[in-house]
């Protein structure tokens, strides 16, 4: 297709000053939506922003809802081994002193299914969902900072890949996935498998970082018109949290895990008390980041309710504002609860009196956003369908998890069952109720956008039931069993301390819960092959992501809709306010205000490029290469320089030049 | 759905600068995250420094010269860096040129010096853990500098081709001169916590 199949006279703005004016840039111009048919305009934005054809066009894609769903597909491969990890330890310990695994494999089993649910499953997969939905949610055609999102997608990936292969290669981490000194430290952790835990963690801080940046500006400036700060759906207000949280915690892990690979690699005596080091100054450091990421993980998932429930109890949320207010005092308290993971430290008493009334102050604003549910189910008239189901069993969970929590937190009760299952029973309830369960109903509530067709509503009650029953016939026995004294991270126990029955329970339950994941595999695949079509709107939601079609078009929307409420398509039945006036020759997007989101500038949004590839693939090596040498870092900065200079060099495309 | 067109966006401008551009709110995501880098690293220094009553471990007092020198000569840069920021402003491509040129000798001038500020710390990373902190932090501010000199050259080079006459060109460098006073602000509490905080006690 040629640009000459596409101009019409009609399409063609009117001729503009576009010659010097005096000492301002130019302006370029070319055809606008304005007065466009709906054929044209499709013609026109789908050569604009389409990914290019071929293997490196589609290398090169920075359109979110590509790298989106790249990102999906990668993290739910991660949580699929990860939780075989699980499941080998679970065989494991299903009888005293069986001899499937050793102590070695088992070390390393435990630290890989903590460090890839925590790092390669659950912040990319809550990133990855906001990757795809916030953009469609604002109401623009791609997230800022499209190839910072490509290259962070790119290096998680290589992170990914660094720590499994070591796995394949009996090198994996094996000193927890919180990988303390002075176990981690170069005395008693001699071999690379520490270097590994500790540039995996900068690999993947590296690509959430650039993504809740990217995540930021996007709700920020890229509103649609008339979306002020109190018209943002609830799902994008948790996003802007999170990646707030993201930016003033992950920082901290990436100082903790460079402090231990300096420490290891070069000889600095950083945690190192023989040398005027500390050893806690590891703990504090890596919990100053651990306990924002717990609410990294949660928040999203609130969100995710946020906007399920409204849909299904057919009317807007009650408490939208409480809600907002909740969600952003989680986010501050979240940095002010690290201590508590370090009670049985020997802290000063006022110290730990101080982080038991925080850890107490958070379960408010939690409590308040449980209320502000249930009072909108309460009022509506809520359809029961699988995304609500789940939402359900994150009530039940999640509230159990948050009870253990409470308990927690008291200094006393925490030192009797420290490092016991009671402490892995709470942590599965707070983040699988608190995380999986809602994002599990967001699976089958946004599946139709994404594919354009249905998810097995059977299929996905039976999913419900088994994961339900399965979550908790597999945790709930282990507070049981915490409270009697087994601890955490043993890779057997002998029969006469009578712990091996309520272990099988627990094995058979894990096994019921695995499989309740095939199923919904299953359900994944059908869907996305034979499910029923599904239309734009299939559950007659209100937020902005259902004004376009399933799947949206590679430019979200035809035209940037104008919000007049917080959930516009239920304001705006009949026909949708939109805005015109935009280039649709180039890549242009509209910017707005960050407070009431009023049109500011039409600005060029970047295309395609095969650099931030290049640019991960120096990183990554560079990190990678560094783990056995430091002048790593001297030799990795040329090609770093060369892919980034080859990155930000104009290619002259109308979108460099503006 | 059906459409019905309520407003009109052909009058807005194609750039805008400042707290204008998501460029500008990126590069404050960056300032704070990097930020909380520094904070974190120079609160670990101060952990440290309170855990040892005899803090400094009985290291040699640092030469504080060559840090003097780089803090005067990133202090003077900021009246450059700015008079380049109201000449991007209005778009003044032969001034930018100019000022471009300055704030690369600007950015290479205080490395050079850095060269000389390791050796005068006195102490290698590997002595203890005062020196290590030292370098710790001394590096972090040196990878910044390095890092932003680099993107000062690049750009300067670019502001010479045909692709510097553009909107999205100035805007660049105002996000450049606004990068460059994070990189001065930042060290001078890096400055103060190596050379002087020690001598209060």
């Amino acid at each position: 297709m040629s640009s000459a199949d596409l101009t019409s006279e009609r399409d063609l703005p009117p001729k503009r000053e576009t010659a010097s004016k005096g000492d301002l840039a130019p302006e370029p111009d070319g055809p606008r939506d304005t007065g466009m048919d709906d054929a044209s305009l499709h013609r026109w934005l789908t050569r604009a922003w389409r990914t290019p054809p071929g293997i490196i066009g589609a290398l090169s894609s920075v359109d979110h809802k590509v790298i989106a769903r790249r990102y999906l597909i990668t993290a739910f491969i991660f949580l699929c081994l990860g939780g075989l990890n699980a499941v080998a330890m679970r065989v494991q310990l299903s009888g005293p002193q069986r001899g499937l695994i050793g102590p070695d494999l088992y070390n390393q089993l435990f630290t890989m299914h903590g460090v890839t649910m925590m790092f390669l499953f659950a912040v990319p997969i809550v990133q990855a969902t906001g990757i795809y939905l916030v953009p469609l949610m604002v109401g623009t055609r791609n997230i800022a900072f499209p190839r910072l999102n490509a290259f962070g997608y790119w290096i998680y990936v290589s992170g990914g890949a660094f720590a499994w292969i070591s796995f394949l290669l009996n090198m994996a981490p094996d000193v927890g996935w919180f990988a303390y000194v002075p176990l981690s430290g170069p005395e008693f952790s001699p071999g690379k498998r520490a270097d590994v835990w500790a540039q995996m963690i900068t690999y993947t801080e590296v690509s959430s970082l650039a993504v809740a940046v990217a995540t930021i500006v996007t709700v920020f400036k890229q509103r649609a018109p008339g979306m002020s700060l109190d018209k943002i759906p609830l799902y994008v207000w948790a996003l802007l949290v999170t990646s707030f949280v993201v930016v003033f915690a992950m920082p901290a892990v990436m100082i903790t895990s460079t402090f231990l690979i300096l420490d290891r690699l070069v000889g600095t005596h950083i945690f190192n008390p023989a040398e005027g080091g500390d050893a806690l100054l590891f703990q504090h450091l890596f919990w100053f980041f651990g306990h924002p990421e717990v609410y990294i993980i949660f928040l999203p998932a609130t969100g995710m309710v946020s906007s399920i429930i409204p849909a299904f109890a057919r009317r807007p949320t009650f408490g939208h504002l409480g809600l907002v207010l909740s969600l952003i005092s989680v986010g501050f308290l979240s940095f002010g609860l690290w201590v508590h993971h370090m009670f049985a430290t020997g802290l000063p008493k006022l110290g730990a009196s101080f982080f038991t009334a925080s850890s107490m102050l958070i379960a408010i604003p939690n409590g308040v956003q449980i209320f502000c549910w249930l009072a909108t189910l309460w009022d509506g008239r809520p359809v029961i369908r699988t995304p609500l189901l789940f939402v359900f069993g994150f009530f039940f969970i999640f509230v159990i998890g948050g009870l253990t929590g409470v308990m927690l937190a008291s200094v006393p009760l925490d030192l009797q069952v420290h490092d016991t299952y009671f402490v892995v029973a709470h942590f599965h309830y707070v983040l699988i109720g608190g995380s999986v369960f809602p994002l599990l109903g967001a699976a089958y509530f946004w599946f139709p956008k994404i594919t354009g067709r249905m998810m097995s509503e059977r299929l996905g009650r039976w999913h419900f039931g088994l994961a339900f029953i399965g979550f908790n016939a597999a945790f709930f026995p282990m507070h049981l069993v915490g409270l009697w004294g087994m601890p955490r991270r043993v890779y057997t126990y002998s029969a006469e301390l009578g712990w091996g029955n309520i272990n099988l329970f627990i094995s058979a339950g894990a096994m019921l819960f695995f499989l309740s994941f095939v199923l919904f595999t299953f359900n994944l695949i059908h869907g996305a092959l034979k499910g029923a079509p599904a239309g734009d709107n299939p559950w007659d939601a209100g937020t902005l992501e259902w004004a376009t079609s399933s799947p949206p078009p590679s430019y979200n929307f035809t035209r940037i809709p104008i919000v007049t409420n917080v959930e516009p398509l239920w304001a705006e039945r009949e026909t949708l306010p939109v805005a015109t006036g935009l280039r649709v020759d180039v890549r242009e997007l509209l910017i707005s205000t960050v407070a009431e989101a009023h049109p500011d500038i039409r600005e060029k949004s970047a295309t395609p490029s095969i650099w931030p590839l290049l640019a991960a693939i120096a990183v990554g090596a560079t990190f990678l290469y560094s783990i056995f040498t430091p002048w790593a870092i001297v030799w990795g900065a040329v090609p770093i320089a060369l892919t980034l200079v080859g990155w930000f060099w104009p290619k002259g495309d109308p979108e460099d030049e503006e | 759905m059906n459409q019905r067109p309520v407003t009109d966006l052909s009058a807005l401008p194609t750039f805008g600068r400042g707290p204008r551009s998501p460029t500008w709110w990126g590069t404050l995501g960056f300032m704070a995250l990097e930020g909380t880098g520094f904070a974190l690293a120079a609160g670990a220094y101060l952990y440290l420094a309170m855990s040892w009553p005899n803090w400094r471990l009985s290291a040699p007092e640092p030469n504080h010269w060559p840090g003097t020198v780089v803090t005067l000569l990133l202090v003077a840069s900021l009246v450059p860096n700015h008079i380049l920021n109201r000449y991007a402003e209005h778009c003044a491509i032969v001034p930018v040129r100019i000022g471009m040129i300055v704030m690369s000798l600007f950015g290479l001038a205080p490395l050079v010096v850095r060269w000389f500020e390791f050796p005068a710390l006195h102490i290698y990373w590997d002595t203890n853990a005062y020196g290590s902190l030292l370098w710790v932090l001394l590096g972090l501010h040196t990878t910044h500098l390095i890092t932003d000199v680099g993107d000062t050259i690049v750009l300067t080079v670019l502001m010479f081709t045909r692709h510097g006459y553009s909107g999205r060109r100035f805007g660049d460098v105002g996000d450049n001169v606004f990068y460059w006073d994070f990189v001065v602000l930042t060290w001078i509490p890096i400055y103060l916590l190596i050379y002087w905080v020690p001598r209060l006690g």
